[in-house]
């Protein structure tokens, strides 16, 4: 069986076993919708005394919200394995099951769970790229779509790089650390508002260590044929996405040599 | 109340303090998470308020609210307490039961060491970072500023204090409809959102729409991070401040109530589980 069968099987065994409990599952995401819907809400609640954040409106930045937050909701729902790879997995001994199949970790990984729950959020995102819609005149043609689904595929990128991450340090601290949703939770509230707000330091922060603003401001804002204002090439933006893909190749790098490392807290 | 009869509640709250406060690794990693999202809130506001806008709040107003914010966050009724709902499935309840003290009084002082020691160990850092270590590096525009005078500092004070109480019969509330429904994550995915949004933790009450301005007032999350932030930095002085501190003392005794009543309700229909 080649990996993705192998992974499709896996995401279908999860999803069932999920749906075992149809009212659990109702109730969790639509506690994720409302949880993520009223953050939005606080976003309008601004905009609706202050009309305007250097110059930007309400819908341009629903629409850098909607795509970070689509991102993120994918990621978040696809990488659960490394998610709680620290207490599952490092600390129970686990991991030593996973290390003795013939196939590769990040695939087990990856097909440990997918959190059917996601879609909560993930409704939310998309009602707010409706609104957005609705509220700026993009003219909707492929050559906006292919960058904002380039700008959604890098920001996913991003953010299982991340999570890959934080599974990795858990090989040092055995536990996984909650300092990780600094940026993974807090990078969404960071670049759910265009880069250009922020202090210089912290743009490129968020443009060349983590490069959040790579998958959301730049693409984003050649599609609202906004000029750039923090002095990039303009004939690159639409690209910057490629970014993610490589902080998650960094991130899967990192991962392997965890791997090596890991000793087993087992008996 | 003699003072024999107050001991045996101020030895549960040393106890849950001390036990608390030993979770310093978690206070760590939530001062970093913190640190990151005042950072963020504070340039998100800063670019908000700049230019010609007319605000309810200034801009010193409002970053001294949301680092303040920040260090009082663990202060909010997040969360039932995962212990006692975990009593209740087990039959450790039994023995809580057995205990010759008052239920609501008993679970009420473990809810004051929750919502003290865990903020106390997130606040102490926060508070030096914000209004110590940035002003020294030259960025006090960003910083934490003094408080806005000696009276602000009193009837600070004071609105802290009724902050713990409020904070505690909230808690306690929560427990009890935790212990209710044999399980704290309802009761958190319901609340959660509420207490971040109706405190002004998620934006400074003043600043959301004119229209919702009377109804926030009288709200019972608003005494327990909103009063107390804007007393701090001058917002809300004079008979004002001395009303909201009154809002809180009333939502105090509201709550006590509620809690003593829904603690005689949930115990006469208490079943011990296991065997």
């Amino acid at each position: 069986m080649n990996a993705i069968r192998l992974y499709g099987r896996y995401v279908r065994a999860s999803l069932h076993s999920q749906m075992r409990y149809p009212a659990s599952f109702l109730l969790t995401s639509l506690g994720a919708f409302l949880a993520t819907g009223i953050d939005f809400i606080a976003v309008w609640a601004l905009f609706a005394r202050f009309r305007q954040i250097a110059g930007w409106h309400f819908g341009e930045v629903a629409l850098f919200y909607a795509v970070i937050g689509v991102s993120f909701a994918l990621a978040d729902g696809l990488t659960r394995g490394f998610d709680v790879f620290g207490e599952q997995f490092v600390r129970t001994g686990d991991f030593d099951r996973v290390l003795v199949r013939p196939r590769s970790t990040v695939l087990q990984l990856l097909g440990y769970e997918v959190r059917a729950t996601r879609i909560g959020r993930l409704a939310q995102a998309v009602v707010v790229w409706i609104i957005a819609t609705r509220l700026t005149h993009i003219g909707w043609t492929w050559q906006v779509w292919s960058t904002l689904l380039f700008a959604v595929a890098g920001g996913m990128a991003l953010f299982s790089g991340i999570l890959v991450l934080q599974a990795t340090m858990a090989f040092w601290t055995v536990e996984s650390l909650e300092i990780a949703n600094t940026l993974s939770y807090g990078g969404v509230e960071a670049a759910q508002y265009p880069l250009d707000i922020y202090a210089r330091w912290f743009r490129n922060f968020l443009t060349f260590v983590v490069p959040l603003g790579c998958v959301s401001y730049f693409p984003v804002a050649s599609v609202l044929g906004r000029a750039d204002r923090t002095g990039l090439w303009p004939g690159l933006l639409p690209f910057s996405p490629a970014l993610g893909f490589v902080f998650l190749g960094v991130a899967l790098w990192t991962w392997r040599f965890g791997v090596r490392r890991y000793a087993s807290t087992g008996s | 109340m003699t003072a024999a009869t107050v001991r045996p509640y101020l030895a549960v709250f040393r106890a849950r303090f001390q036990l608390l406060l030993q979770y310093r690794a978690a206070a760590l990693a939530g001062f970093g998470t913190q640190c990151w999202w005042g950072t963020v809130k504070v340039m998100v506001f800063a670019a908000f308020l700049s230019g010609q806008v007319d605000s309810p709040m200034t801009l010193r107003q409002t970053i001294d609210y949301v680092w303040l914010g920040q260090a009082l966050l663990m202060m909010l009724p997040w969360s039932a307490d995962p212990e006692l709902a975990r009593m209740v499935r087990s039959g450790d309840v039994a023995y809580e039961r057995l205990r010759p003290v008052e239920t609501y009084a008993y679970w009420f002082a473990r809810a004051v060491a929750r919502r003290t020691a865990t903020p106390l160990l997130r606040a102490i850092p926060m508070v030096l970072t914000a209004g110590v270590l940035l002003p020294s590096l030259g960025f006090a525009r960003w910083g934490l500023s003094a408080p806005a005078g000696g009276s602000a500092v009193a009837i600070f004070s004071l609105s802290m204090v009724l902050v713990i109480a409020l904070a505690s019969a909230f808690s306690t509330l929560l427990d009890l409809l935790a212990v209710l429904m044999l399980s704290e994550r309802g009761v958190n995915i319901l609340v959660a959102p509420l207490a971040i949004v109706f405190s002004g933790s998620l934006v400074p009450l003043p600043l959301l729409p004119q229209w919702l301005q009377p109804a926030m007032r009288y709200q019972p999350f608003a005494g327990l991070l909103d009063f107390p932030l804007r007393i701090y930095s001058g917002h809300l002085a004079g008979a004002d401040a001395l009303a909201a501190l009154a809002g809180q003392a009333a939502w105090v005794l509201v709550l006590v109530a509620l809690g003593r009543v829904l603690t005689t309700w949930v115990m006469a229909r208490l079943q011990v589980q296991g065997g």
